[in-house]
């Protein structure tokens, strides 16, 4: 009980440094935020009451404090562009993009480790899987998006290949190839992961021990092989569900999703530094979260971690 | 009956693409209740023998001789009768039980596995193990089959392993240097467990070391080993009063003597061949003291000397020159 506490306590802190990274970033970018919003033609006393009013001539302390308040409240700040809350332009988008990561993820971690627990248990598919993999894990994902635009969404007509459709089953019809395209390269990373955990732990001594004594091949597997195998796949999972976060922003591009990344981008180019923060933030404390709950799963899985972190 | 047999047991294993010879050619019998020690050098198929004996064989190796228990061939099982084999005849105890015990699963889990595995239910199989962990030397069996593995010392660990396998109330244990991996001072104490245990209960056992006093003080028949052949077979008693085989008598010449001191510590000339590398004579032949070319050229048979199997062209030749005092000066000479 106490380590969980002491772990929450840290990833509070991350999170904390992370925010203070988020918001200190964009001030560190070229660009003024008053001069775009004035115009081209603005003079030094209008510039100064624009500051005046967004509090940009405050101190990056002040204003910091203020944001962050804000942020604990659930209030993200004004969109400088398009002058309404960020929380409202953010909620639709937010849903799609939670649908496309978990989506993926799912494809990634299942697809991923029944590819992988295949290719180190089955000697004739093994080469194959191997293969299919590495060109997978070479294979960027806006190359996989453009590839299966082409293939399943203009020549065959499968799937749709833009927007993100509305309602469950159209939306997973509409987001099918993103999340494929999304998945690929870490999908073949996650199978060869897999299969390297999975060959190292059958060929452990107490697996062995296991046969040894007439446990079925079924059980040695799933009891000590996978078990074992499960605490590095579980690891890298976790970070590979948090990459997804950064691949999505392509992703989401390439096939006119309307989610957080597109949005990102977009608010970007616009210099809408608000809505920058704020997506920023999220896909940050996302990528903290999640790595703290890969962390407390992993203690859950590894006794000798658990005994090595309370000493 | 003989519990076990070991018939012209040889061993093939595949080492980059190619079959090499591990054991070439082992006859050993073990009777109910009775245990034997396998003797020898690293490399000398010992490991491998056990192992043979379970069906435990690495992928892709071949057998050839026959491994029958109580009279079934265990090379002609099917995966069921294997398994069954497994469950209920045969127990192994390994040498480090820290890497054969997995170390994510709690002792309990451990301990009750191979038992719910035939049928029992948990609670029962829970029941019947802390027991033994009591009987084995643990204290606190209660709170033990609830730790990890890594919460446990080694000795405990080998406790824990010896329980295992008695726990399945088998007819054979085999035992691979089980107390090798320990700290000197537990080695005894598990031995002790080991031994008591064996005894009350009947069991035969298959005792694999390179410790040749440890075999004689547990055993009742002594195999010894070298590179992949059996060279002699001795009733444990018969060890220092008149070994037949100039390898065994040269393994217990290089034991030190606890009482003499020597001036210099004894070691049999030359290097252990692996089995592969034996030619056609005996495969002692490049270190013995007494090779002659019949030794170099035609490999001796394992036959019948006195209350002993040997197999040495020489052996009736040698009868009173093999004591250690003797071994010493031929090699020096």
């Amino acid at each position: 009980m106490r380590l969980i506490t002491r772990r929450l306590v840290s990833l509070v802190l991350t999170l904390f440094v992370a925010s203070i990274a988020v918001y200190g970033a964009l001030f560190l970018a070229p660009g003024n935020p008053a001069t775009l919003l004035a115009g081209g033609r603005a003079t030094p006393a209008v510039l100064r009451e624009i500051e005046r009013q967004m509090h940009l001539n405050q101190p990056f302390i002040t204003r910091y404090w203020e944001w962050l308040v804000g942020v604990l409240h659930g209030n993200l700040g004004q969109s400088y562009v398009y002058r309404v809350p960020v929380t409202t332009l953010l909620a639709g988008r937010v849903e799609n993009t939670i649908f496309l990561v978990v989506y993926a993820s799912i494809v990634i971690i299942l697809g991923g480790v029944i590819l992988g627990v295949t290719a180190a248990t089955r000697r004739r598919v093994s080469p194959i899987i191997t293969v299919g993999t590495s060109i997978g894990l070479a294979t960027p994902s806006f190359v996989a998006a453009i590839i299966s635009i082409t293939v399943f969404g203009v020549d065959l007509k499968w799937f749709p290949v833009f927007g993100a459709g509305s309602g469950f089953t159209d939306q997973l019809w509409h987001l099918t190839l993103p999340a494929l395209a999304l998945a690929t390269s870490w999908l073949a990373y996650t199978a060869q992961l897999t299969k390297a955990a999975v060959r190292e732990e059958l060929s452990r001594e107490h697996v062995e021990t296991a046969r040894s004594r007439g446990i079925r091949a079924r059980h040695v597997l799933t009891r000590h092989v996978l078990r074992n195998a499960m605490i590095p796949i579980t690891t890298v999972s976790g970070l590979t569900v948090a990459g997804l976060i950064a691949g999505d922003v392509v992703v989401e591009q390439a096939f006119g999703v309307n989610g957080l990344g597109s949005f990102l981008v977009q608010a970007a180019l616009q210099k809408d530094f608000a809505s920058v923060q704020a997506v920023s933030l999220i896909l940050v404390a996302t990528f903290v979260v999640i790595n703290g709950a890969v962390d407390l799963w992993s203690l859950a899985l590894d006794p000798r971690l658990r005994a090595g972190a309370s000493a | 009956m003989s519990v076990l047999d070991l018939e012209h047991l040889a061993v093939d294993l595949p080492v980059e693409g190619r079959l090499r010879r591990v054991i070439h050619d082992v006859t050993l019998s073990i009777a109910q209740g009775e245990a034997v020690g396998v003797v020898g050098e690293s490399g000398a198929g010992k490991s491998m023998t056990s192992r043979a004996v379970l069906r435990l064989l690495p992928h892709g190796a071949t057998v050839e001789g026959e491994v029958r228990f109580e009279g079934r061939s265990v090379m002609a099982m099917d995966r069921t009768a294997l398994r069954d084999y497994r469950l209920s005849d045969v127990a192994m105890i390994f040498q480090d039980p820290r890497a054969h015990i997995n170390p994510v699963r709690t002792v309990g889990d451990f301990l009750v596995e191979a038992l719910v595995e035939r049928g029992d239910a948990k609670a029962d199989a829970l029941r019947v193990v802390t027991a033994l962990l009591g009987v084995v030397g643990i204290s606190d069996p209660q709170r033990r089959v609830k730790q990890y593995p890594h919460e446990l010392s080694g000795g405990m660990l080998q406790r824990v392993m010896i329980a295992s396998a008695l726990a399945i109330e088998p007819k054979l244990l085999l035992a691979d240097e089980p107390t090798t991996a320990l700290d000197v001072t537990t080695q005894s104490d598990v031995m002790v467990s080991l031994d008591t245990q064996r005894r009350e209960r009947g069991l035969a056992m298959l005792f694999v070391t390179h410790d040749l006093e440890l075999a004689a003080a547990v055993c009742d028949r002594i195999a010894v080993m070298y590179a992949g052949f059996l060279v002699e077979d001795i009733p444990a008693s018969q060890l220092h009063r008149g070994v037949q085989h100039p390898y065994t008598a040269g393994l217990l010449a290089s034991r030190p003597s606890p009482t003499v001191r020597e001036r210099r510590l004894f070691a049999i000339a030359g290097r252990p061949l692996s089995a592969y590398e034996v030619g056609d004579g005996c495969g002692f032949a490049s270190r013995c003291a007494f090779a002659n070319d019949r030794c170099r050229s035609e490999r001796p048979a394992l036959r019948v000397v006195g209350a002993s199997r040997v197999a040495c062209h020489r052996s009736e030749e040698l009868s009173g020159q093999l004591s250690s005092h003797n071994i010493r000066e031929a090699t020096h000479d």
